[in-house]
């Protein structure tokens, strides 16, 4: 999908990043937090401009940005849904849930949101929450001790919210 | 009204939010005001505090009325009124919502050096921490003490670091003074990444002062003008409280320039990490403050002569600083009088996986495995036989029943083939099956891998390949013997610590589990019925009782069958998810 040029309220927030970063050592993590804060994922275009007004290299911005988890390069689904795959949730069963999750949300084949935007399911290492395993976050709720019954149930809340 | 003084603390660290801590704590401010009752008392307060360890357990509250405390476990929003009314207005305690003879077996054979105030005090005041004697040691040392005198203690103490290698604290502080250069760095390892380890989450969230405390000590006895907390950036909470805690010191003249009129210059600046496992290896860690990809390069120079930006750097853990105020508070001895010979003091460990007391606990090095799994711990949950636990994480390693007796402590662990690590332990049962848990820990690393050195990108994978054939039933001879030669190459020839440990949970399950292995390649079975690819489920006529729970909780809808009439699962349909063979009630579904 081909990104729509920058509004200018974006290139004015984009603007705002690289004077706050201008001339500060190390800041290229940083700048694309804000990125991904802002933006929602490491837009292109919003890269693009920043590597260009900041006169670094598109692909320093990009090498770093593949490095980390953190950052994503597609939009994100309105609902977020972030499973954790540690070792304490992995033995309690958390292979189960995500399963499930991908069924309930009918994401494509090797794709974490749904085409029709409403959900996004990614895993994480470890939250560290492991006394209350398994864990599943949503939309940055935390709820410990989670069952197929307790999580469908959510999900149908989500469902139902929109 | 009869009592003069009332405390309510409700535990809200990431597991008491998790459970309601927040809907509670706000319950008891409107109960209390509602009943009019702040008022009454001399003193009273009710906030929050941060992990107090048994977070199975959560929510759980403290009612301290005239210094008398009452422990309430599992408290949701809709009991608080009664404990209000019955508890604080009439004065008798509801026995029934009360923590029980196990809470008390679970904190008996601890010792709280790092957690001593996590959970008492509220995180996000520092005058909480400084009325219990918070800040002292540094005043102290910035009063009294040379930076040689200070490392001498550290020393003296037999510290060793918490983040896992556990090498001497005092050590390291002192190769860091005696570096040539005027610019010296503090870092505070926080990227916690060993899935299974929450510790240095716990810490910061439940006292985050503790930290900055022993940062400013570490800074005066190393000469360092500069701090970096590196940080999860999936710790929010941690991060924010940290955020206030270092406000709060800054306007106190803890931090900041001529800290107490002792002529130190020092500040703390919090960097988020960005998801990346490798840095919490030191040089990685470094690159990716710096900015870069988090890639770790060849030591030596270590970062103690050249680090963050070619300077002299000193890297602590989390635990490591916060064991350092109680050092200074309490003395050297006082610490070296804990735990054994060659490994001093208290470890905070995150017990978790199948044991029925899920939590955090710290207790002095040296006591058995055995005493952490069935008495803190309580044995496993649901009558289960004890397999194994793993501890260090994708680093560590697997102890099996024949050796609970281990005792705790660096040296111990690692003739097992398992290290002390970050503090993971994570109880496995009968049910887990060791060559999958290995396959978990390779798909881990293997995934976190940054690529750099061969050994560790390529070797990982082909590791990982050999599992996940093993794992559904198509393992071949000699597959043992290859993971053997295999894991022996990558870890003496792997950059950094990541790659050179990649293998030990491999290693670990078979020198203690090779039967498991060979069971899966030569019988295409799986001893612990848990690799999918292995294992069928059916439901016996004879035992099935019609109730249909199993095929409301089928997800592929392979189940069918009439009410009060035995149930057909159909084989085509089944994805092996184990959800029906949970659900019955009359053990008539069968597992193979």
């Amino acid at each position: 999908m081909p990104e729509t040029a920058l509004t200018e309220a974006e290139i004015e927030k984009l603007e705002g990043i690289c004077a706050k970063y201008a001339g500060q050592k190390g800041s290229v993590i940083a700048v694309l937090q804000e990125l991904e804060s802002s933006f929602g994922y490491v837009a292109e275009k919003a890269v693009n401009f920043v590597a260009d007004k900041m006169e670094m290299p598109r692909s320093h911005f990009y090498g770093v940005a593949t490095f980390y988890a953190q950052f994503h390069f597609k939009p994100r689904g309105r609902n977020i849904i972030t499973a954790c795959s540690g070792t304490a949730c992995h033995v309690k069963g958390s292979d189960r849930l995500i399963d499930n999750m991908v069924r309930e949300f009918g994401l494509p084949e090797g794709e974490d949101t749904s085409a029709d935007m409403r959900f996004t399911l990614e895993k994480v290492n470890c939250v560290g929450a492991c006394s209350i395993a398994p864990v599943i976050i949503i939309n940055k709720e935390v709820h410990g001790k989670m069952t197929t019954d307790k999580l469908n149930k959510e999900i149908k809340k989500l469902k139902g919210g929109q | 009204m009869m009592a003069m003084n009332l405390e309510i603390k409700v535990c809200m660290g990431t597991g008491g939010m998790a459970a309601g801590g927040e809907g509670v704590l706000k319950a008891f401010e409107a109960e209390l005001k509602h009943n009019g009752l702040e008022a009454g008392f001399g003193k009273c307060s009710s906030g929050k505090v941060g992990c107090r360890g048994f977070c199975a357990r959560d929510v759980l509250v403290d009612v301290i009325v005239d210094g008398q405390k009452t422990t309430y476990q599992y408290i949701k929003p809709e009991m608080v009124s009664r404990i209000v009314k019955e508890h604080i207005m009439e004065g008798r305690p509801v026995a029934e919502w009360e923590v029980k003879e196990d809470y008390h077996i679970f904190h008996d054979k601890q010792i709280k050096v790092v957690l001593h105030d996590c959970g008492e005090i509220d995180p996000e005041d520092i005058g909480a921490y400084i009325e219990r004697g918070g800040y002292e040691a540094a005043k102290k040392v910035l009063s009294e003490l040379g930076p040689a005198d200070v490392i001498e203690l550290v020393k003296k103490s037999g510290l060793r670091g918490r983040g896992g290698a556990g090498f001497p604290t005092g050590v390291k502080w002192e190769a860091a003074r005696k570096s040539p250069g005027d610019v010296k760095y503090i870092i505070c390892n926080a990227d916690e990444g060993d899935p299974g380890a929450f510790m240095d989450r716990s810490v910061i969230e439940g006292n985050p002062h503790s930290v900055i405390e022993g940062m400013i000590i570490a800074a005066y006895s190393v000469g360092a003008s500069n701090g970096y907390v590196y940080i999860r950036a999936e710790y929010p909470l941690a991060v924010e409280r940290l955020r206030i805690a270092l406000d709060a010191a800054r306007q106190k003249n803890l931090l900041g320039k001529n800290i107490l009129g002792s002529g130190l210059d020092f500040d703390i600046k919090v960097k988020l990490g960005a998801g990346a496992f490798v840095c919490g290896e030191e040089t990685a860690l470094i690159a990716s403050i710096e900015g870069e990809r988090g890639m770790p390069r060849a030591k030596p120079p270590f970062p103690v002569a050249s680090g963050l930006w070619g300077k002299p750097t000193v890297i602590n853990n989390v635990e490591t600083l916060a064991n350092i105020p109680c050092i200074i508070r309490k003395g050297a001895e006082w610490f070296a009088s804990l735990g054994t010979e060659k490994s001093r003091g208290t470890k905070v460990f995150a017990l978790t996986g199948k044991v029925k007391n899920t939590g955090l606990i710290e207790i002095p090095m040296g006591i058995p495995l055995r005493d952490i799994v069935f008495e803190i711990g309580g044995g496993i949950e649901n009558g289960k036989k004890y397999k194994a636990v793993q501890t260090g994480g994708p680093s560590g390693g697997c102890i099996p029943e024949d050796c609970l007796d281990v005792k705790i402590d660096y040296e111990s662990l690692m003739q097992l083939g398992a290290i002390v690590g970050s503090g993971g332990m994570i109880v496995l049962d009968e049910d887990d099956c060791m060559v999958n848990v290995a396959r978990y820990f390779l798909n881990f690393t293997q995934s976190e891998s940054c690529g750099k050195c061969v050994p560790c990108r390529v070797g990982t994978k082909r590791l990982l390949e050999i599992l996940d054939r093993i794992t559904k039933g198509e393992g071949r001879e000699g597959d043992i013997e290859l993971l053997e030669k295999l894991s022996q190459d990558i870890k003496l020839t792997s950059l950094c610590g990541l790659g050179q440990t990649a293998p030990n949970p491999v290693l670990s399950t078979l020198k203690y589990f090779r039967h498991e292995y060979e069971a899966h390649i030569r019988d295409r079975k799986c001893p612990a019925k848990a690799c999918r690819a292995l294992i069928t489920f059916s439901i016996s006529e004879a035992l099935c009782k019609g109730c249909g729970a199993c095929m409301r909780a089928c997800p592929a809808g392979a189940i069918t069958g009439e009410k009060k009439q035995p149930h057909k699962l159909n084989q085509a349909l089944c994805i092996k998810c184990g959800s029906c063979f949970d659900v019955c009630k009359f053990k008539a579904v069968v597992k193979e």
